[in-house]
């Protein structure tokens, strides 16, 4: 599949059934049901939302980033990509999006990473991996640092070249652009809102953004 | 590594599984005899599995999508678990993860233990998962995997294509453990591989003493990112 399908939603924010903005730097944990949609809307632009899925009823069956760009034979993420656990579940497919391609082999910064990557003085920068432990720490049910995998950083630009290098671009993302997935089992939703000072990821200005939700549309 | 004794040498048949705690200042020579083998590999620190290994902090620490000689593999805490410290296949794949059971049924059909004993399909998920029980860890436990000898090319669009014939016949890859680590190894096929037969190739594996990375050293050389990579992994050994 081409790695670009800008496709926009029909769902109108006035019908959604939860909204709620999430600030620059925080995180946010939520159960996601069968049927319904979730938006992510960048509100700013060019800001990096780092997430994670889980099957709700087993979060050991988890998004898995190489099975789900191998399954669809490319490495961005864009409409129609459905997004695998590692056990085969479907978890979500992208449905809507107006960015174009999201990225799934960055990672998330944590303060560990960015002392090898920056200098050793950033360890005390706060970091999405620091953000994903406090929210499924609070979210309980035994979750704990070996659910934090390989996750999806939607509206982030990383580019892989033929030579096998990987660069951080600025993000290809504008002010309202959004992505759009309709949950396709009860999956817990987990996002850290990327609070990178560090590289282009966010334009060096971490910003807020959205999440909606809609219950199913009959399809 | 040549100047040192080889303390054991092994053969890890095709489509198995193997684990071994590899100890700091010692190099593990995977050998591909035949040409085309390919080995999933998963890592950890073995007295804190919880620091494991992670492929995107290694790739965005060196700005590659590809692993050869002079890179090292990271864990999630920012520690070097292992070295990169020869290798002559070129390239190793950090992109295209680990066949499973319905692939595998799927591509080669169904074979049975009952039909045709050890001949029957494996596939690495089970595999990495049997060996993870065998340690105390599960599914939650299982990172993305890095597949030695096998190459996915990824064009401008992002589409993906794996590459026959990457690794030629006799060429290896010299893995120095930087800490205790805790190595899972299966020789399953590629799940991208096109071979319509199952087939999976035997490696040899052999291990040396070797001494811990000096001042010049050509991985801690090779970026600054991994000067202070090693500076962290020699601080948990203060």
């Amino acid at each position: 599949m081409s790695g670009t399908r800008l496709v926009a939603s029909r769902l109108d924010p006035r019908d959604a059934v939860y909204s709620s903005v999430i600030a620059a730097g925080e995180p946010w944990i939520y159960e996601i049901l069968k049927g319904q949609y979730l938006r992510i809307v960048d509100l700013d632009g060019n800001q990096a939302v780092d997430t994670l899925f889980y099957n709700a009823s087993d979060p050991s069956d988890r998004y898995s980033a190489q099975d789900t760009i191998r399954s669809q034979r490319n490495i961005y993420l864009t409409t129609g990509t459905r997004l695998l656990s590692a056990a085969g579940t479907v978890l979500l497919t992208i449905v809507a999006d107006t960015c174009g391609r999201h990225d799934t082999l960055g990672g998330a910064c944590a303060n560990e990473s960015n002392m090898v990557r920056y200098a050793l003085e950033k360890r005390h920068m706060h970091a999405c991996r620091n953000s994903f432990l406090k929210a499924v720490l609070a979210w309980g049910h035994g979750l704990d640092k070996r659910d934090i995998t390989a996750n999806i950083n939607f509206f982030m630009n990383v580019p892989v070249t033929p030579e096998g290098r990987l660069t951080f671009e600025d993000g290809i993302s504008e002010p309202g652009k959004y992505v759009e997935m309709r949950a396709e089992t009860d999956v817990l939703t987990l996002i850290s809102n990327c609070p990178q000072l560090n590289n282009p990821c966010n334009a060096y200005h971490p910003t807020p953004v959205e999440v909606l939700i809609w219950n199913g549309q009959g399809d | 590594m040549s100047g040192s004794p080889v303390l054991w040498e092994e053969v890890v048949e095709g489509g198995a599984t193997w684990s071994h705690v590899l100890k700091r200042g010692t190099t593990l020579r995977i050998s591909d005899p035949g040409g085309n083998a390919n080995v999933g590999a998963i890592f950890y620190n073995f007295e804190c599995p919880a620091e494991r290994f992670n492929i995107p902090d290694s790739l965005k620490a060196q700005h590659i999508a590809r692993l050869t000689e002079g890179f090292v593999l990271y864990s999630d805490m920012g520690r070097i678990l292992c070295s990169i410290t020869e290798d002559t296949a070129g390239w190793h794949d950090p992109i295209g993860g680990s066949s499973n059971a319905a692939l595998v049924r799927e591509k080669y059909g169904v074979t049975r233990y009952q039909d045709c004993h050890n001949d029957y399909h494996k596939n690495t998920r089970d595999g990495f998962l049997v060996e993870l029980a065998k340690w105390g860890l599960g599914p939650r436990d299982l990172p993305p995997n890095v597949n030695f000898f096998s190459r996915v090319d990824v064009a401008e669009d992002g589409s993906m294509a794996y590459h026959v014939g990457n690794s030629n016949p006799g060429a290896h890859v010299d893995l120095r453990a930087e800490m205790n680590v805790l190595t899972i190894l299966n020789t399953c096929q590629h799940p991208l591989d096109p071979n319509p037969n199952y087939d999976p190739q035997p490696v040899k594996l052999s291990i040396r003493r070797e001494p811990a990375a000096g001042p010049n050293d050509p991985c801690r050389l090779s970026r600054p990112e991994n000067a202070r990579g090693f500076t962290l992994t020699e601080r948990y050994f203060l």
